[in-house]
């Protein structure tokens, strides 16, 4: 795994990450259109984004075809939702202990 | 190593972006006062000028002319409903324009399918009434289920809207009990209410 000494995942590092994973954790489901436009990204350095979690299997893809366009949605896996909740809680720790 | 200042901005930009995927916070205090302003004049116009005012669960006006003062009330209704949604759109239209964020996305689409389900079958509902002559029940009914398609929707917006929506639903309620005086719950409820709420969302969120 790849974490380190704070508890805090690598995978979680670039802000951009942390952000496709906050609006999937509080949707069933969102397409690349959708993130592009929460995150402001261009499609290459969402793809990228997206890719590097898929790596991880933090998300899942999910291709399919709406008005005969190709259209990905992604999902939070079990995996990803656990890491990011384990992220969430070593953020709050290191947080609290530096008060 | 990151510091601490770091671990806050990423506590923000968590909390921002979940926000900002699940809520749609394009709605406008204006929308509200605006919104008010016409079902007050409605309201005002319905008891001049079309004698619309409904005593019992079966209207029992002496006049005449009852059907036609109720197509009357209902055209000036839809008309109230397509001048305050009208307005709404483009003040939001603005509002998103001016964050040089798009209006319609997945929050907003979320929003409206959460609203439309209760109002659809509302209307539906109060066409029926209609049909049977159950006049005195248009205006309780109109209060309840825009006040749950408020509540049901407020998942996607600002909290205060479930406020707004439960607001709603106890003006319904008394009113489907206090029949005569529907005309004056359907001003407090579309009219007042929605100009209070308004005001507190322009400036609690809009300066």
């Amino acid at each position: 795994m790849k974490i380190s000494l704070n508890g805090l995942h690598k995978a979680f590092e670039s802000r951009i990450r942390l952000g496709i994973m906050s609006a999937l954790a509080v949707n069933d489901m969102l397409d690349f259109n959708s993130l592009k436009e929460y995150l402001d990204l261009t499609d290459g350095n969402l793809a990228s984004h997206l890719k590097g979690l898929e790596k991880e299997e933090f998300i899942s893809v999910e291709k399919s075809f709406v008005d005969r366009k190709p259209n990905t949605k992604y999902i939070m896996t079990i995996v990803g939702k656990k890491a990011f909740n384990d992220h969430l809680k070593a953020l709050e720790k290191l947080i609290k202990s530096q008060k | 190593m990151k510091e601490e200042q770091d671990y806050i901005r990423d506590i923000a930009e968590i909390r921002f972006m979940m926000e900002r995927s699940s809520k749609f916070l394009m709605l406008s205090g204006w929308a509200g006062i605006t919104a008010g302003i016409y079902a007050l004049s409605g309201a005002y116009i319905a008891y001049k000028f079309f004698d619309f005012n409904p005593d019992e669960i079966v209207y029992s006006s002496p006049s005449e002319s009852l059907f036609s003062n109720l197509l009357k009330v209902i055209f000036l209704a839809i008309i109230i409903l397509i001048l305050a949604t009208g307005t709404a759109i483009f003040l939001s239209y603005k509002k998103a324009n001016k964050r040089g964020e798009k209006l319609w996305n997945a929050t907003a689409k979320r929003l409206l399918i959460n609203m439309a389900v209760p109002l659809i079958v509302g209307g539906f509902l109060i066409l029926i009434l209609i049909s049977k002559g159950l006049i005195g029940l248009i205006v309780p009914f109109t209060l309840l289920f825009y006040g749950l398609a408020l509540y049901n929707a407020s998942k996607f917006t600002y909290d205060a809207v479930k406020i707004l929506g439960l607001i709603e639903i106890g003006l319904g309620l008394i009113s489907a009990y206090f029949i005569g005086y529907g005309l004056l719950f359907w001003a407090l409820g579309f009219g007042l209410i929605h100009i209070i709420y308004g005001i507190y969302i322009h400036y609690r969120y809009e300066r």
